[in-house]
């Protein structure tokens, strides 16, 4: 390599005129698509500034209990995956372009290929009778494997994801649960082999507990 | 700081590396945008305790690599771009405008190990390790991007960049 003062001498006037042309970037209000992106990103970190909202089941004692279903129980700390399931849906649900992986027009094969991947048979609820039909899925890296992530919408345009995952063969199952970060709300549970944790950033509570309540119903008929 | 702020601070720099690769405003930060969903979607990859910014920009050149294969099929990443017209370089003097269209009319992998090194201050094992290449390929594709520069910029083979050291 020849390190000729004549060359270091370029290469300093190069860096120069480099940092001359595109440091103003550096100084460019970050535009506002990023900061979005990065509010997101902010959510799933600080974990302490999770705000949880505690339902007490009480609040809920109007609610009409179906014999099988999971009570919504008050809760203890919020695990990671349901952390997880809210920065995919802020991740993935204003997506134009590219909101799933696989479309639902491929419904048999995303959940046939989803199935493989985790190990379980997943199911993709029907959610018409909410007012959400089937978008489509992807797989997402979980904390200890594959999991499937599931996006609804209305006829708005307004999105719903279900992530589901294979739980260790320890944890029981749970009741409904709450946690919201920002404006995103999950619902999560623990049912048979599979941990669900519902999303939306526009539903109120009571909506979103309607949908979960449907699709728990759905996958437990 | 936890790494998810660390990211943050990190997004001016992620943008003036994309800015300077695609040339383009839009392009840079739609660059930018799918790096840090990348990034988010493959976290569990980052070991911690190493260079953020070193990994970030690997998530960059890899959704980089992919959008040009993406645009055009085939092609492989070496391709020689057009030169420059001499018709568009009579000043003596370089002009920063001409290096800007000079920097983009490099190959584009070429145009990576420049601005990973020169721009973003990188040690060759750094931008070896950035870009996934041995360091010795480093040190002859940023040989071969000055050799461009100077032939581009002063319209002579091997003539002295004019360039001026500012203060």
């Amino acid at each position: 390599m020849d390190n000729a003062p004549q060359e270091d001498l370029e290469l300093k006037a190069l860096s120069q005129a480099l940092h001359q042309l595109y440091d103003p970037v550096l100084e460019e209000p970050v535009p506002e698509r990023l900061r979005a992106r990065r509010q997101r990103w902010r959510a799933p970190a600080i974990a302490a500034g999770w705000a949880i909202l505690g339902l007490c089941a009480g609040t809920i004692a109007g609610w009409q209990l179906h014999a099988s279903r999971p009570v919504i129980a008050p809760q203890a700390e919020v695990p990671g995956f349901v952390k997880r399931a809210a920065v995919a849906h802020a991740t993935y649900s204003p997506e134009v372009r590219h909101p799933v992986e696989v479309g639902a027009d491929q419904e048999q094969h995303l959940v046939a290929w989803l199935s493989k991947r985790l190990g379980a048979t997943v199911r993709a609820p029907k959610l018409e009778t909410a007012g959400y039909s089937l978008v489509g899925g992807r797989l997402l890296p979980g904390d200890d494997g594959p999991v499937a992530h599931f996006m609804y919408q209305t006829a708005q345009g307004r999105r719903i994801t279900l992530y589901v995952r294979t739980e260790a063969a320890g944890n029981r199952e749970t009741a409904f649960r709450f946690a919201a970060e920002g404006n995103v709300k999950v619902f999560y549970w623990i049912d048979r082999k599979l941990g669900y944790a519902l999303s939306s950033a526009d539903l109120g509570r009571e909506d979103l507990l309607a949908v979960a309540d449907a699709v728990y119903r759905q996958l437990n008929p | 700081m936890n790494d998810a702020e660390s990211i943050v601070e990190l997004i001016p720099r992620l943008r003036r590396y994309a800015r300077a690769l695609t040339g383009d405003r839009a392009a840079a930060d739609d660059l930018v945008q799918d790096t840090l969903e990348r990034a988010w979607s493959k976290f569990h990859l980052y070991r911690r305790g190493t260079d953020l910014r070193a990994w970030l920009f690997t998530v960059m050149h890899n959704v980089y690599v992919n959008q040009l294969r993406a645009a055009r099929p085939g092609a492989q990443l070496d391709e020689e771009m057009p030169e420059l017209s001499q018709a568009a370089h009579e000043t003596a003097g370089l002009e920063l405008r001409d290096l800007d269209l000079a920097i983009r009319r490099l190959p584009p992998e070429q145009r990576e190990v420049l601005l990973l090194v020169v721009l973003e201050d990188m040690s060759y094992g750094e931008a070896a390790g950035s870009l996934g290449i041995p360091v010795g390929t480093v040190m002859s594709r940023l040989a071969r991007a000055r050799e461009k520069l100077r032939a581009m910029l002063s319209g002579l083979p091997s003539g002295g960049l004019q360039l001026k050291i500012v203060t």
